[in-house]
């Protein structure tokens, strides 16, 4: 990781753009996970402008690391990253959930950067398990990062994934929880409790981080300091806002998969630049 | 009832499947076993033992033993997934339809102690919708074996498949049904024996059994051709055509739900040609089955000797 590549600033400026952009496909496709995405989005800026070493170039190489998102309906957010970081162009999202598209709301292997096929959930950390087994194995030195989201935990199979990654030691991988509290019913803690959530993890055999999911610094400092304990997997706490940037969509789950009007994707879009003007100032 | 001279009993499918596997990891260290507490169930012991660093467990955790096979895989690992075929194609049926095959994984998932293998044991363990089940689900092929021969060819041919396969087979042993100049290749049927009066299109362990029923009927001067049809999908369609071309009746036979198998497979391909003969789906009726053995389950449903002359005598005299 080299900050002098990208400042923060400039990361912080670029989930602004990213924000902006997520906003306008989903608003053209008329379909999208807006709120879900607008909360892990941060997270994914930081991990491929900062600590994957994965590029277009390299993306055929075994010894890349690996990104699987789990919680695959937060696709428009790993697209408009994917197009930033030149996987394709960006332009091609336009056809996003259109008639023969290859953009489909969730992601497949079709599309360029993308390792894995997710959506249904509960299935991201099995293959990243699988993955970072195979480089241990191998005494391979690529790196293996999932993102789930905290809604999806209630899926038993991450727990039986949990036991595995922690029984083989895989130091190797890092799983990344995008608890924002909100699943498509409503709050998490409503739904089905999942706390207190870092000890479970810690029972499971894990070392755990708890940070602010949208704080540029601190997730880069903690995915930067990977492996947190050696011999242990890593599980990444990242508090985040549903909906976060759009003052009217955050912390409300009926924004899970709501399409903003033309009204509100107006409002959305001078948030967000006023935003970006403050960035400048 | 006597088997046909030249016929041998061989061993367990699975024996066979666990020497291969054993042989095939020790000519290629990218061979991995990966298992959820089924390594004594699958006979890998001896893999086990001979390449303890080459056997993956994850516990009794079907979803995930699919899951980390098609993380493993995604590696270039040559994966073969070990479970009973009950809990391998119902528990982690998600995994194998989307992790797996939607993307495009190539796992080689081995279905253990299928179709009612497991008897007494009952129908929690009984594997009779993995047909059916994986038969509806794109990229993956299924195999279930009807002798050593096609075990040993099966899972190694596994070995080379860039594209997703279940191969699925029991736990007792099978008589040898090919000579040496027997040809296996996924997807293509074999002709166990000849004949022109009626064709029994069988899969996996019921192929014997149609074997037996063919010799018995010979006595009567039926002529009966015998087909192991042991790629249930990709289907081998010249197959079944022919035997409704070329024989008077045709009885399709598996250790499987008669829903979704391997006969309403047969009748959708003849059906569409515009074929019709007198036409017989024999498995297990859309019910659980009666308690008893695999050998007395089979007999009870009429998948033996007996009962399949019988069904086979009915149609002709339609």
């Amino acid at each position: 990781m080299d900050r002098k590549v990208m400042t923060d600033r400039e990361l912080y400026r670029r989930s602004i753009e990213y924000r902006i952009r997520l906003l306008r496909y989903i608003r053209m496709a008329n379909a999208g996970h807006t709120g879900g995405s607008l909360s892990c989005v941060d997270i994914l800026n930081v991990l491929y402008n900062r600590i994957l070493n994965v590029t277009p170039e390299n993306f055929s190489d075994p010894h890349r690391d690996r990104y699987v998102q789990s919680k695959g309906h937060s696709v428009e957010a790993l697209y408009v990253v994917l197009a930033d970081k030149g996987f394709f162009p960006e332009s091609e999202l336009e056809t996003l959930c259109r008639y023969e598209s290859h953009y489909v709301g969730h992601p497949t292997r079709k599309i360029n950067g993308i390792e894995q096929n997710t959506g249904a959930l509960g299935h991201g950390l099995a293959f990243s398990v699988g993955v970072a087994l195979s480089a241990k194995m191998d005494g391979a030195a690529y790196k293996v990062y999932t993102l789930l989201g905290d809604g999806e935990l209630a899926e038993g199979s991450n727990w039986e994934s949990m036991l595995t990654a922690a029984h083989y030691n895989l130091d190797n991988l890092t799983a990344i929880i995008d608890r924002n509290n909100l699943q498509i019913t409503g709050r998490t803690e409503d739904v089905c409790s999942l706390e207190p959530l870092a000890d479970k993890f810690e029972a499971f055999g894990w070392s755990v981080r708890t940070i602010d999911g949208h704080d540029i610094t601190a997730i880069t400092d903690v995915l930067s300091a990977v492996p947190f304990n050696v011999g242990k997997p890593g599980m990444v706490i990242a508090n985040t806002v549903k909906g976060k940037g759009i003052s009217f969509m955050e912390n409300d789950h009926k924004w899970h998969h709501g399409v903003p009007d033309d009204e509100q994707y107006d409002q959305a879009q001078r948030e967000l630049d006023a935003l970006l003007a403050e960035q400048e100032s | 009832m006597t088997f046909a001279a030249g016929r041998e009993l061989g061993k367990a499918n699975l024996d066979v499947f666990s020497e291969t596997l054993l042989s095939l990891a020790i000519e290629n260290r990218n061979v991995l076993a990966v298992t959820s507490d089924s390594r004594g169930s699958g006979k890998l012991m001896p893999f086990a033992a001979n390449l303890p660093d080459r056997l993956i467990e994850v516990g009794i955790a079907e979803q995930n033993l699919v899951g980390v096979a098609a993380g493993l895989a995604s590696t270039g690992k040559i994966v073969y997934a070990v479970s009973p075929a009950s809990f391998l194609s119902a528990r982690a049926l998600e995994q194998i339809k989307n992790d797996v095959c939607y993307s495009d994984r190539p796992v080689k998932l081995i279905g253990i102690s299928a179709g009612v293998s497991y008897g007494a044991l009952g129908s929690t363990h009984h594997a009779t919708h993995d047909l059916a089940a994986l038969r509806a689900i794109q990229n993956i092929s299924i195999v279930a074996p009807a002798d050593n021969f096609e075990t040993a060819e099966a899972i190694q041919a596994a070995a080379q498949m860039a594209s997703p396969v279940y191969i699925r087979f029991g736990k007792r042993p099978m008589y040898h049904l090919h000579g040496p100049q027997a040809e296996f290749v996924i997807g293509k049927s074999m002709i166990v024996r000849e004949g022109t009066d009626v064709t029994f299109i069988a899969t996996g362990e019921t192929v014997y059994h149609a074997l037996m029923a063919a010799e018995a009927m010979e006595a009567d001067g039926l002529s009966c051709r015998v087909i192991s049809m042991h790629t249930v999908k990709p289907l081998d369609i010249e197959a079944v055509l022919l035997a409704a071309s070329e024989t008077r009746a045709i009885v399709t036979v598996e250790e499987h739900s008669i829903c979704g198998g391997l006969g309403e497979a047969c009748a959708g391909v003849l059906m569409q040609a515009g074929l019709s003969v007198p036409f017989k789906i024999v498995g297990l009726p859309d019910e659980y089955t009666v308690t008893g053995s695999q050998v007395e389950i089979f007999e009870h449903y009429g998948i033996s000797a007996e009962g399949l002359a019988r069904t086979a005598r009915e149609l002709l005299s339609q």
